[in-house]
């Protein structure tokens, strides 16, 4: 009995075990959790007319890489501006304060993310400093509709006899 | 026609009253923790018999569901040209759906049948009435065991579920089908957020350990004595775990992700 007791209470917790250890599994090789720390690093906003489809946890790149992610997005109903919270990891702490900031478009339909372009300024942007350097998202209606417009433009100025 | 209308009534009533019954026992069982602290081998035999001998099946299924949506991802994917897309497909469709619900089906298959099984043959040998004759809590000793046993045996065998599925889909888009490898892993973990997918599909499997558990023990508890009640309780335990287990899927998918 005391043999059986020890077999089974030895394989609970062998059981207990690989589940934890599928669990961990699942955090750390699965999931973002290893590629984005969070608390680390400080905030900085920045205000765009229109940030498409932009969402919280998007990635702030600078070259390419991931400096930190989008913690939040709230709407200034006085401008009538998104205003969108950064959070960039500590150790990039030299950004000038003058950097323009984009929404660009992974792919043709990709998630929408924020590219940073460096300035020339010497002071470097502290924790919740203000981007004033802003580019709105392209929005892909507006910009086929804007084509629309045009081709009409130049079919009624001197586009007769091509096809339709 | 008054005669039916009363036969309506009577089953609807009756209905109720098992729902009533169930949740009175599912109350009983949660006030019975308290043996479980003070008797703890009591949960550590039942998450053997419940836990560890699901292992087996519950890893090689899987395995084989993992190996099996890497292949018939690449079939689509590779159409779009997005074959890198792989591992983000085969973790999400595990850790957020496949995982807890798969999991939770073999569970009541394997080991809520076993579990009601048990507890009805119990009755019917009058080993419950036994036990209360001798001054002890059936509902304490015997059902509350087994819940809390189901209860955390459900979140890590789903893991070992999603883990397992998530590395037979690695064996066969990476070695079987010639993704690449970085890209399987560097998109996925991506894309799987540790809060929104993982935390979510944790969620997803405790709710169902304790629907699961909950239908097998009140089904064996609530059964006619006799052998053929107790085959007809067992036959419930798994229709009815089944259809929980769907429709509460179907409800936490929409609260969680269903923004």
């Amino acid at each position: 009995m005391a043999q059986n007791r020890k077999i089974v209470e030895v394989s609970v917790g062998a059981f207990m075990l690989i589940g934890l250890v599928a669990l961990f599994f699942l955090a750390m090789q699965v999931s973002n959790l290893s590629s984005a720390p969070r608390g680390s690093g400080y905030e900085v906003t920045a205000r765009f007319d229109n940030i498409g489809s932009l969402k919280v946890r998007a990635p702030v790149t600078m070259a390419g890489v991931v400096l930190g992610r989008v913690v939040a997005i709230d709407f200034d109903d006085e401008t009538y501006e998104a205003v969108v919270t950064m959070r960039i990891q500590s150790k990039y702490d030299r950004i000038p304060e003058d950097t323009f900031a984009k929404i660009y478009t992974a792919g043709l339909l990709g998630e929408q993310y924020i590219g940073l372009d460096p300035g020339g300024s010497d002071t470097f942007l502290k924790d919740g400093g203000q981007i004033t350097l802003t580019q709105s998202s392209i929005v892909l209606e507006e910009i086929i509709g804007q084509f629309l417009f045009n081709k009409a433009e130049g079919e009624k100025n001197g586009g007769k006899g091509e096809d339709k | 026609m008054i005669e039916q209308l009363a036969r309506l009534g009577r089953t609807g009533l009756l209905a109720l009253e098992r729902l009533g019954r169930g949740h009175l026992l599912l109350l009983a069982i949660l006030k019975g923790m308290t043996e479980i602290v003070r008797r703890p081998f009591l949960l550590i035999a039942q998450m053997f018999s419940v836990g560890v001998l699901s292992i087996l099946i519950v890893g090689i299924s899987g395995l084989f569901v993992g190996m099996v949506l890497g292949l018939q991802g690449y079939y689509v994917l590779s159409q779009f040209g997005a074959e890198e897309s792989l591992g983000v497909m085969v973790a999400a469709s595990l850790v957020r759906e496949l995982g807890p619900v798969v999991t939770a089906l073999l569970f009541a298959g394997r080991a809520g049948s076993a579990l009601t099984a048990e507890i009805g043959l119990m009755k019917a040998t009058e080993q419950l009435s036994g036990l209360e004759m001798m001054a002890v809590d059936p509902v304490k000793r015997i059902l509350a065991p087994r819940f809390f046993a189901g209860f955390l045996s459900m979140p890590l065998l789903a893991a070992l579920f999603s883990a397992l599925g998530i590395l037979g889909g690695y064996l066969v888009s990476v070695g079987l089908l010639g993704v690449d490898e970085g890209a399987f892993w560097s998109q996925m973990q991506h894309k799987i957020d540790l809060h929104e997918d993982i935390y979510n599909g944790v969620i997803k499997s405790l709710v169902f350990g304790v629907v699961c558990t909950w239908i097998a023990l009140f089904q064996g508890y609530d059964a006619v004595p006799t052998s053929e009640g107790v085959s007809r309780a067992t036959t419930r335990t798994v229709v009815h775990s089944a259809f929980a287990v769907l429709g509460l899927d179907f409800v936490l998918t929409a609260l969680m992700f269903g923004d």
